[in-house]
């Protein structure tokens, strides 16, 4: 399977915002070669503002140009975006309800040997608790271009989460991406695994390996954390009685958790979430952390049998 | 409005701050009375162009009140120049109302910007003045910052990026009072000397007595003719006006009681013009 960076897809998508829409400014803080914005600054010189290394003010400077009209396309590392200028996210951003649309790069264990201050882990659980906020982690570089393009037509903010790997392209162009609903790439009836980002492909390896031991597993890309597909969780939990989480982030706070609130709140059944459990990440080849950390199919596939044994 | 005006508004705004507060219960007088002169005359002495039958005229000027803890001083100029009615003052900080205890703009005619977080406003300020470049409207943006708010590091952040953009459209006027919530500046934490600071950014620097209604009207006058972006450090008393408020932190942040209103106003009043 192809595999591409799902920054590629941000960077194409700005670039096809600019091209369309003369209300687009792409703004970054010094890692426009890594988040793809570099591609705005080559190519529509007039609608890219570096910031230097200043999130705070990227911020802020996003929101101004918001309240004058525009829609802000603030991009840089995750960590340093959701976690440095948080507060100006949360008073300046949400609180005003502006078209601040944040790009959330090098997402997860996976971006490998820049050690555990760049992988950002919190940033799922940090956005999510805003109010107003949207929060998008797309599968795949193809899914992240249409997520972007999406984000421009939502009113207000949103989080977009995406990966520094290369990862595989799961999705295709006729693929449907609607904000909010969640896509279910194979039925199942004996478990539903929920997967976002790089997770969804782990999530149907998992689920080949389950059909061979004679489980069912159902797989759901859940590309819209917040606001969350609430139906399509109480139908698969109502259809399968068992429910796994798969993302790279923090256990506590993320999109395991979000869908334990909806379980918990009309439909309670078993939940294993596969997640970072409580620690922070280190320096090795991604697919090395994915391992170790507990984020592959193996993972994903012992969290089914471990659910169904609970399922009783 | 002329000189004579101006001062029987500011009079009648310290009234309303200190009313306001009072009847709320809480509040921020200390700050709000040092700005008075420089809210009137921004909205008052022809410096602001806005409409208030038109709060959201796309070619006005904007106000950023990055110190949002003086709302009141910002809720007081709105009313009077009539986005609101006046008694919308009397509801401040309760349940329900628009005026929030720091701005909520979305709820606030003629507020430009939610605020309350401080070391915000002069970014979100870089941000508004590109984006009026870019619309091609001659708006220009004002900013309101503590001295006290210099120690946030975001504000030097912002300070370099209005310069690197060339952002001659922004103005931004510290209200030098000399006390912050905890004590007086050099006691808390020393910002050195923030007027080098700012020239050393590229900023044009502009020092005036905040108080002085003529000199602040000469200081945007200077501030708007200039190819860099502007600041003006206006030298104000905190708590100005009320001679027991006087550069004293206890009264950044407390209301006064019913005794204290009567002496605050009966003093404001007799003040001569």
């Amino acid at each position: 399977m192809e595999k591409i960076p799902m920054r590629d897809g941000y960077g194409k998508a700005l670039l096809k915002l600019c091209r369309e829409r003369d209300d687009v400014v792409v703004l970054d803080a010094d890692v426009s070669k890594s988040t793809r914005t570099a591609w705005i600054h080559d190519q529509f010189p007039d609608r890219f503002l570096n910031m230097g290394i200043s999130e705070q003010d990227m911020i802020g400077t996003a929101a101004g140009l918001a309240l004058g009209g525009m829609r802000a396309f603030a991009s840089t590392y995750g960590v340093f975006l959701c976690g440095r200028a948080w507060d100006e996210i949360r008073t300046t951003v949400c609180y005003n309800r502006l078209n601040v649309k944040l790009g959330g790069a090098h997402a997860g264990i996976s971006v490998g040997p820049d050690g555990a201050t760049h992988q950002a882990l919190e940033d799922i659980a940090l956005m999510r608790v805003l109010p107003g906020m949207t929060v998008i982690a797309p599968c795949d570089a193809i899914e992240t271009e249409k997520a972007t393009l999406a984000a421009a037509g939502i009113e207000g903010p949103v989080f977009l989460r995406f990966g520094r790997e290369p990862v595989p392209v799961v999705s295709t162009e006729d693929t449907p991406f609607i904000p909010g609903k969640a896509n279910v790439l194979r039925d199942g009836c004996d478990a539903a695994i929920f997967a976002i980002g790089a997770m969804v492909y782990e999530a149907l390896a998992a689920a080949e390996t389950l059909a061979g031991e004679g489980v069912d597993a159902a797989v759901i890309n859940l590309h819209t954390i917040k606001p969350i597909d609430r139906d399509c969780i109480l139908r698969f939990a109502e259809q399968t009685g068992a429910i796994v989480t798969a993302e790279e982030h923090q256990r506590f706070g993320g999109m395991g958790s979000a869908v334990a609130e909806v379980l918990v709140s009309a439909k309670p059944v078993p939940l294993e979430m596969v997640a970072v459990d409580d620690s922070f990440g280190e320096s090795g080849q991604p697919e090395e952390l994915m391992r170790k950390y507990g984020l592959d199919a193996e993972a994903v596939a012992a969290a089914v049998r471990k659910v169904l044994r609970r399922k009783g | 409005m002329e000189e004579l005006e101006l001062k029987k508004l500011c009079r009648q705004m310290r009234e309303d701050i200190l009313r306001m507060i009072h009847a709320a219960g809480s509040g921020h007088p200390g700050g709000s009375l040092s700005e008075v002169e420089i809210l009137a005359t921004l909205y008052f002495g022809g410096v602001m162009r806005v409409d208030p039958n038109s709060p959201e005229w796309e070619a006005r000027d904007r106000l950023i009140l990055s110190k949002g803890h003086s709302a009141p001083a910002l809720y007081s100029v709105l009313a009077r120049k009539g986005f609101f009615p006046l008694s919308w003052l009397d509801s401040l900080r309760r349940l329900g109302s628009p005026l929030q205890g720091h701005p909520h703009a979305v709820r606030v005619p003629g507020c430009d910007c939610s605020s309350g977080s401080l070391g915000q406003g002069l970014s979100v300020s870089n941000g508004l003045a590109m984006a009026l470049r870019r619309r091609g409207l001659d708006s220009r943006v004002y900013c309101i910052l503590g001295d006290g708010e210099l120690q946030e590091g975001q504000v030097w952040e912002a300070v370099m990026t209005a310069a690197h953009y060339q952002l001659n459209n922004v103005c931004a006027i510290v209200d030098y009072n000399g006390v912050q919530l905890d004590g007086r500046l050099e006691e808390v934490m020393g910002i050195g000397c923030p007027e080098e600071a700012f020239a050393a950014f590229g900023w044009h620097v502009i020092s005036c007595d905040g108080h002085d209604l003529a000199a602040l009207g000469r200081a945007f006058d200077e501030a708007c003719a200039n190819v860099a972006p502007s600041v003006i450090f206006a030298r104000t008393i905190k708590g100005k006006g009320v001679s027991f408020m006087e550069d004293r932190a206890e009264w950044h942040g407390k209301a006064p009681n019913d005794a204290q209103l009567a002496a605050a106003l009966d003093e404001i009043r007799r003040e001569v013009c």
